[in-house]
């Protein structure tokens, strides 16, 4: 069983790219492991570096800003479009972060972020933006059991919606994995009535 | 109640609905290959459980093999490590593996369809996103992540939430010259690279109907490029001609059965879907993407789009872009000098691709300032090409014809195109750093490659053909 969703108030990190794809926050080299671990460093890897090489950041990117800093993520529209490569959610996790937000969210990767419980959180263009103009020293607060977010600093919230099986798994740690295995019965059932 | 062939494949394959969740949806057909299967055969060994139905999933090693000496180790370890685990992971779990070395090797989307694995009616997936391209065959196919993975390999099952349904009508007739690749790319560009998110598309109309069942997996492969769940095209006579005879087809009464079932696959006459779209195919023409998304694309004759042009939530991304690129805004993509060509990938690798461009280079020889790599799909399209002769075409036109695998159309293995070098790729994707860090892609059908090919620069395929 994975940790459960806690609520959270945290600063973010403004990704103001739109179309960001699973090749940009993984590129397809870094796929080479047989484990789920350590894909973070790799994060973003060829917005974040010159030439592949750690010692030369790219300085205009906001991971290597060290003002922007936070459990948050926000992009721009149509966020992990691409590939299907899980590997993609594990490394936002393995950085640090615990919530994306963007006004739109391509349907592989919001699968795979929330079987990994990173919580994708999808609001209007407006309220992207509304966060965009916020300084880097604001903060947002999440409340999964309400299905809210906040910007603190003005009071500003939307709702999210998130189907309320997947709510409980969030919030308990749950596993679709464990509900099938306990559902196997019902499968095996399914199977000899539809042969 | 009128259904949409979608309705119809999803209603019998729901072993229940969740309250106010997700539903358990049932997998016939479970693809699985080395990059995106060693961390849930981990889960499952963890648990101390096998593969529940081990005759329903299917392995190749293909993403992330060499295109040259296969019959060698694999010279990268990580690459090696990863194929090894998958060996022994099939092996423990029962799981049949078509790997290096045996005849049925080859790109996951191009041996299903091939074997007769993929059927119509079947919902079939794959830890690849282009698993779509089985919706061509009427089929309810998709891209999963890796716990999913692990979730088919425990259970057989899925947890999915129905998707919004979307028909796209392609109408009349193509013009010369104009192909499946074509019309996808049209498509993108029309409804861009976000336009079906939260959609399953059906892909209908008289000009999708006129196509053959290799043509249909090109358009079904890409809908994952417009955001779709699922691209699918309703089964018809081409479909069963296709499958029939194939190795894993059904033969005999069970055929007659199967095939009775098929028939019924069709949305009903009075469905209705959430979003419906017509294009005229007479609109279409070569096209070409300029961009670092596939939904970026243009006719081949027309300039590249200005920031004046675009909407205003899209300037910053143009700009990007076409910095990427190295491409200025309004110029002409014709006679834009390039650099590789590359024919492959599961979108573009089958052998009528292969024939259609050996026919249009039979007697030409590409310009000394590219280099042309041909990846066929699958050993199986590698056979058929040599015993056509399709391979002295290529190596008489300087093209090199290399192994079945991905190989630069996500650029895993040692296939990479250089930082800042020009290709004409007949792959799928043409977002940074797709084909190697820096490399620049331009997306085109196999008609198009071979025109690059031959004369060194973007090219309308129209002005070189004979009729």
């Amino acid at each position: 069983m994975k940790e459960g969703f806690k609520n959270i108030t945290s600063r973010f990190v403004p990704l103001q790219n739109e179309n960001v794809d699973t090749d940009q926050i993984i590129p397809a080299r870094f796929l080479k492991a047989t484990t789920k671990d350590g894909f973070g460093k790799n994060l973003f890897r060829d917005w974040r570096y010159e030439n592949d090489n750690e010692a030369t950041p790219k300085i205009d990117f906001v991971l290597n800003q060290p003002q922007y800093k936070g459990d948050i993520l926000v992009a721009g529209k149509n966020f992990g479009c691409g590939s299907s490569r899980e590997h993609a959610a594990w490394s936002i996790v393995d950085y640090g972060f615990k919530v994306v937000v963007s006004s739109f969210f391509a349907d592989i990767f919001k699968n795979n972020a929330l079987n990994n419980g990173l919580l994708p959180i999808t609001v209007s263009e407006d309220f992207v933006q509304k966060i965009f103009a916020q300084t880097n020293e604001a903060t947002l607060s999440v409340d999964l059991e309400a299905q809210t977010i906040t910007i603190d600093a003005t009071g500003e919230k939307e709702s999210f919606e998130i189907n309320a099986y997947k709510k409980t798994c969030m919030i308990n740690g749950y596993d679709d994995i464990d509900y099938l295995i306990n559902s196997i019965g019902e499968i095996e059932n399914f199977e000899k009535q539809s042969v | 109640m009128a259904q949409t062939l979608f309705d119809k494949i999803w209603n019998t394959h729901i072993v229940k609905n969740i309250e106010g969740g997700p539903a358990v949806l049932y997998i016939d057909k479970h693809f699985i290959h080395e990059v995106t299967s060693p961390q849930a055969f981990t889960g499952l060994n963890k648990r101390g459980i096998k593969v529940f139905r081990p005759q329903q999933t299917i392995a190749t090693a293909d993403h992330n093999v060499p295109t040259l000496n296969q019959h060698l180790p694999i010279k990268e370890e990580l690459g090696r490590l990863q194929v090894e685990a998958l060996i022994k992971n099939c092996a423990e779990h029962r799981v049949e593996l078509y790997g290096l070395g045996h005849p049925f090797q080859g790109i996951v989307h191009v041996i299903g369809p091939e074997l007769g694995i993929t059927q119509p009616g079947n919902t079939i997936v794959c830890g690849d996103s282009h698993t779509s391209t089985h919706g061509a065959f009427g089929a309810i196919a998709f891209g999963i992540g890796t716990s999913e993975v692990e979730m088919v390999l425990s259970t057989q099952c899925l947890m999915q939430t129905k998707p919004k349904l979307m028909r796209i009508n392609i109408e009349g007739e193509l013009k010369n010259g104009v192909v499946s690749k074509d019309i996808v790319l049209y498509i993108l560009s029309k409804i861009t690279a976000s336009g079906a998110t939260g959609y399953a598309v059906e892909f209908a109309g008289s000009a999708i109907r006129s196509l053959s069942m290799e043509a249909r997996m090109t358009i079904c492969n890409m809908s994952i490029e417009m955001g779709a769940r699922c691209g699918m095209i309703a089964p018809d006579e081409t479909t069963f001609s296709y499958v029939k005879g194939r190795k894993f087809a059904p033969t005999g009464a069970a055929w007659d059965k199967k095939l009775a079932y098929w028939k019924t696959l069709f949305t009903d006459a009075t469905a209705t879907f959430d979003k419906e779209i017509t294009l005229d195919a007479a609109d279409i023409t070569p096209m070409i993407t300029y961009g670092t998304n596939p939904g970026m694309g243009i006719g081949v004759n027309e300039n590249i789009p200005t920031v004046a042009q675009v909407h205003d939530n899209d300037r910053s991304g143009l700009e990007k872009s076409l910095a990427y690129m190295g491409l200025q805004q309004g110029h002409p993509i014709k006679g834009q000098k390039i650099d590789y060509v590359f024919i492959g990938s599961c979108t573009n690798s089958r052998i009528e691709d292969l024939r259609m461009v050996a026919s249009f280079v039979k007697g030409k020889h590409k310009a000394d300032n590219v280099e042309v790599w041909i990846v066929p799909g699958s050993k199986q399209v590698e056979k058929q090409a040599i015993e056509e002769g399709i391979d002295k075409v290529f190596e008489a036109a300087g093209f090199q014809l290399r192994q079945p695998g991905c190989s630069a159309c996500l650029g895993m293995n040692e296939d990479k195109i250089p930082a800042g070098k020009y290709c004409i790729s007949t792959s799928n994707r043409n977002f940074e750093g797709r084909q190697g860090a820096g490399a620049r892609t331009l997306l085109a059908s196999p008609l198009s490659a071979a025109a690059a090919a031959v004369t060194g620069f973007v090219a309308d395929v129209r002005e070189f053909m004979n009729n």
